[in-house]
């Protein structure tokens, strides 16, 4: 039995990601300062910005140009896109400044910096499938990065179909799933400790 | 009191062994999302969004006619930024190169443009015209490559000498093309030009590339793009239409822009090949992000600037923990 692929694999996360670090009702008692909501913030912000990114799926790109209710969607969109980064740049930050890489997490900060770099692709497609001026003028600009680097020869910033699959299709399941692995780790690893923790109290030997 | 670095290590490592406090996790997301959607709401009753209206070829046409139609003479004569461009559209230039790294040529042609005949000739022969521009079409495809191209770079050159003027350009054999140019001035006041660009004799188009080039090569887009402060040199890139932010995440790469080498052409190599220099910047700035806690010196900088005292406060407190020494 135990040569099974699937016993391996529950076997596996059952011994590094127990339900009760997955959904723990407990953290250690450093954990106080607002820094650490932001990671969750930036989750929070990436449900919105999927919530309202569905709905707007649903209608169209054009829609929030002819209708209310549409502009109201594509302005949920927009700001939650805007608060997504600003929590992501704080977490980022906080978390450079709390070294949280250290005891075996250095996949962890990986994936959230790769999460971040997908976030900035993802946000950039969108920005080039508004369908307005904005997207006219971002188009016709950023092609000559890409085509300097030959990146243009199969991602065109000017064909909009390309953009608008990429963007609701292919990015943001990468970054969901990226983010999924990011908060897999996080919980599997646990919160880092401060910075000169003292070992002793925690009764690990010196 | 000091500790080895392998018993740091294991203990950064191992499970929180120390004192706990409760945690809700499932609240404190619902929560957060409940806060999230609350000032999205706030945000989008009050601000709304940005939704500048997409700049059209009538709208060109009609407010600078002149310039549209010494643009479409440089489309037909081969003159235009496009035409000139290199990959991925034509082979007309190398294009950017790092180095001995010419991935915009190596890349290759992978979207053809042909100027003269995909920006002038086709969306002209999808209209039914007054005799003079028929006839100048007629003229066209009838004559050679060489005579057509003598055409055209005769007109272009007398335009360039009367410094775009029109009514300053001298008398001389232009053939059809002066009557091509105003031709497709013409359809493009009436509306007719935005939809032959985009649909090239075909019915479904997702793709504007044609559209967004021929823009490109004239004034109007650039001269809009310069009234919204959008222009790359003037950290455009990270600005948006109207009074909204725009994406201000891209300030490391838009910086580069603005200084020398990158904000000067003239300068060899980096300066004229600032695009591409630059993408490539970002992608080792970028790996060097993931790659933090192994980059020496970096990843140091945490333990001897101790913001962390101010994170974690309350506990150094509670426990006494004074700073060590790095």
């Amino acid at each position: 039995m135990s040569e099974m692929w699937t016993a391996k694999l529950r076997n596996k996360w059952q011994k590094n990601l127990p339900i009760e670090k997955l959904l723990p009702d407990d953290q250690p008692a450093y954990v106080v300062s607002w820094i650490y909501v932001f990671g969750v913030l930036t989750l929070a912000a990436l449900a919105m910005i999927i919530l309202s990114g569905i709905i707007l799926a649903f209608e169209g790109p054009a829609w929030y140009h002819i209708s209310d209710t549409g502009l109201f969607v594509n302005s949920l969109h927009f700001w939650s896109v805007q608060m997504f980064f600003v929590f992501m740049v704080v977490h980022l930050w906080g978390k450079y400044w709390m070294a949280a890489w250290r005891g075996n997490r250095f996949r962890t900060w990986a994936t959230g910096a790769v999460a971040f770099v997908a976030s900035i692709a993802t946000a950039f497609t969108g920005y080039l499938v508004q369908t307005n001026f904005d997207s006219q003028w971002i188009s016709f600009e950023a092609k000559d990065g890409f085509n300097a680097m030959g990146i243009g020869a199969f991602f065109n910033v000017t064909n909009l179909g390309q953009m608008l699959l990429l963007h609701v299709a292919f990015l943001p399941l990468l970054l969901g799933v990226i983010t999924v692995i990011h908060v897999l780790m996080v919980r599997r690893r646990g919160v880092v400790p401060p910075i000169d923790a003292e070992p002793l109290l925690s009764g690990v030997e010196r | 009191m000091t500790f080895s670095k392998e018993a740091k290590h294991a203990f950064d490592a191992a499970p929180w062994a120390g004192k706990t406090k409760r945690y809700d996790i499932v609240k404190e997301g619902s929560i957060a999302v409940a806060l999230v959607a609350i000032a999205a709401i706030v945000l989008s009753l009050v601000m709304g969004s940005p939704d500048e209206k997409p700049l059209t070829f009538k709208g060109w046409a009609v407010s600078n006619a002149d310039n549209f139609y010494v643009t479409a003479v440089q489309e037909i004569a081969g003159t235009s930024g496009s035409a000139t461009y290199g990959g991925p559209y034509n082979k007309a230039s190398d294009g950017l190169n790092v180095g001995p790294f010419w991935l915009q040529k190596w890349a290759g042609v992978t979207h053809p443009i042909d100027t003269v005949n995909e920006f002038v000739i086709a969306p002209l022969s999808t209209q039914v015209m007054s005799t003079e521009i028929a006839s100048a079409l007629a003229t066209w495809k009838a004559a050679s490559d060489s005579q057509k191209q003598t055409w055209a770079a005769t007109y272009d050159d007398a335009i360039t000498k009367a410094d775009g003027k029109l009514a300053d350009v001298a008398a001389g054999a232009y053939g059809p093309v002066p009557a091509l140019a105003q031709g497709l001035t013409d359809m493009a006041k009436g509306g007719a030009l935005d939809a032959a660009l985009l649909s090239q004799g075909g019915f479904f188009q997702t793709d504007n590339t044609k559209q967004i080039l021929f823009f490109g090569d004239g004034s109007y887009l650039d001269d809009a793009g310069t009234t919204a402060n959008l222009q790359g040199g003037t950290w455009g890139m990270m600005n948006e239409t109207g009074r909204y932010p725009g994406q201000a995440w891209l300030w490391l790469y838009s910086f580069w822009y603005q200084i020398p080498p990158f904000n000067n052409e003239e300068s060899k190599p980096i300066g004229a090949n600032a695009d591409a220099y630059i993408m490539v910047l970002m992608g080792l700035l970028s790996l060097g992000l993931i790659l933090i806690p192994v980059i020496p010196g970096i990843k140091s900088l945490p333990m001897r600037i101790p913001i962390h005292r101010g994170i974690w406060r309350q506990y150094y407190d509670a426990n006494g923990i004074k700073r060590r020494k790095k």
